[in-house]
């Protein structure tokens, strides 16, 4: 059974910089929904991560900033620490605040506010990691009726995140990312 | 665990209503995304069950308010965030500020003073400092506290000395403090020429003219509305070729400022040109 969503929330940690090297080039060009990417990483370098996409899809790749509109068919990714929350008009809201799960951006609190603002229309997909951010904030999209995917654990580089999440409900779907990719472009 | 929802929307808007005819404390135009999961937040880290028992307190126990206001604006910090921002201060903008007989900077929501001791370490590397006065400023009295004392966590050091070192320092960063156990003192010379003093941005007004404001992760707290407000209160404060610096992921794009104002190349700082 499958819904219309209006945003993908991903969320990864050690070992997912890799699946989304894989993952965007492949994403299809007319998407109807936003994609919203939170992957933990090193700040303090100079280099954006949104350059770094940028030459592999067609689509709008960029960092976001305070305030920006989240447009649908634009990839974002959520800066290097800042949490990243949505406000009701589809508008970012960046806090600086204290790290949650060792982690900001942490992924659990992107999940949360995607899934309070777009409910049932929310989508999430947790990779590969070594805490257990996001899985929580998963299970919140799942109880919101929205749609829940975990990166397999067995095909996972680090499958403490996915396992996690498997730990505390039974979400939607469980993926190798071919299977992933292939669920993306047919929402 | 995730933190469920205590208050809701409209539970949130009469708070900050009541707050604010209270305590003419007002945040009805901070973001609502982010207060409202800090009040969350509030409620589970001291236990109130209900909204009405968070309401009862704050607005019934006036000591509680100064642990709601430490709680709703954030006061998370560090020294030399953003090496880059600073590298760009120390290498672009203070030398120009150089050629005034005095330098006045503004730094607003200073929080517990981590940017203030960096900036006033820039001032003296660049041989300025005798001549500079920083406003350093925040709504909340009890980091200002905090940071007239200039104590900082021995942990965190290593990051801040990176930090420094990237910024372009060249001295031995651990000349500016002196360690006891914990714990790290910047040198009392450092404070010098710095006037500590609670501001709010929401509601207070201009107070002086200077040739640099820097204020950063301050305005992400804000609404639209706010934040024009304090663009304009910038605006005011800011002499004829000022200087304005922001936090690495605002800008002033949304506001009638960007018709005036000059980015510094690809810095998050922008220079008032009339
Ligand atoms: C996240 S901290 C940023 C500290 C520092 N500028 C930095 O970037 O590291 C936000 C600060 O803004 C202050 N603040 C929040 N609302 C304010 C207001 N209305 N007026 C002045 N300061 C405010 C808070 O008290 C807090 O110290």
């Amino acid at each position: 059974m499958k819904k219309v969503i209006e945003i993908l929330v991903i969320g990864g940690s050690a070992g997912s910089f890799e699946l989304l090297l894989k993952i965007i080039p492949r994403i299809k060009i007319d998407i109807k929904f936003v994609v919203l990417i939170v992957l933990h990483r090193k700040h303090n370098t100079n280099l954006s991560i949104s350059e770094l996409f940028r030459n592999k899809t067609p689509l709008p790749v960029l960092e976001c900033e305070d305030k920006d509109k989240l447009i649908p068919g634009s990839i974002y990714f959520a800066p290097a620490d800042y949490h990243l929350l949505i406000e009701k008009d589809r508008s970012v809201c960046l806090d600086y605040s204290e790290k949650e799960n060792y982690s900001r951006p942490s992924i659990d609190i992107t999940f949360k506010s995607a899934s309070d603002i777009y409910k049932e229309k929310a989508a999430a997909i947790l990779l590969s990691g070594a805490n257990k951010d996001g899985a929580e904030g998963l299970k919140h999209i799942y109880q919101n009726y929205g749609t829940t995917i975990v990166q397999n654990p067995n095909e996972a580089e680090i499958s403490t995140m996915p396992n996690e999440a498997l730990k505390i409900f039974n979400p939607q779907y469980v993926l190798k990312v071919e299977e992933i990719i292939d669920l993306i472009n047919n929402f | 665990m995730m933190a469920p929802d205590i208050v809701g929307d409209e539970d949130l808007e009469q708070l900050l209503n009541e707050v604010a005819n209270v305590y003419g404390y007002d945040f009805t135009e901070y973001s609502k995304a982010s207060i409202k999961r800090r009040i969350n937040r509030i409620c589970l880290l001291d236990k109130h069950k209900s909204f009405a028992e968070l309401r009862y307190k704050v607005l019934n126990d006036q000591s509680y308010l100064s642990r709601f206001i430490e709680e709703v604006t954030v006061n998370v910090t560090e020294m030399y965030r953003d090496p880059f921002f600073y590298k760009a201060l120390r290498e672009k903008i203070i030398p120009k500020l150089g050629v005034n007989p005095y330098i006045k900077i503004w730094l607003a929501g200073c929080s517990t003073g981590e940017e203030v001791y960096s900036i006033s370490i820039l001032l003296h590397e660049a041989k300025l400092a005798h001549k500079a006065i920083i406003y350093a400023t925040d709504i909340n009295p009890t980091v200002l506290e905090k940071a007239k004392t200039g104590v900082f966590a021995i942990n965190q050091m290593k990051l801040y000395t990176e930090n420094y070192n990237n910024s372009g320092g060249s001295s031995d960063f651990s000349t500016y403090y002196s360690a006891n156990y914990d714990h790290v003192s910047f040198k009392e010379y450092l404070r010098k020429n710095v006037i500590f003093s609670t501001h709010n941005l929401a509601s207070d007004r201009s107070f002086n003219e200077f040739q640099l404001i820097i204020c950063r992760n301050v305005l992400i707290y804000f609404d639209k509305n706010l934040q024009d407000k304090v663009f304009n209160l910038f605006d005011a404060s800011l002499e004829k070729l000022g200087y304005l610096a922001l936090g690495s992921k605002e800008t002033i794009r949304f506001s009638h400022l960007n018709q005036t104002y000059k980015q510094v190349e690809k810095e998050k700082i922008w220079k008032k040109t009339r």
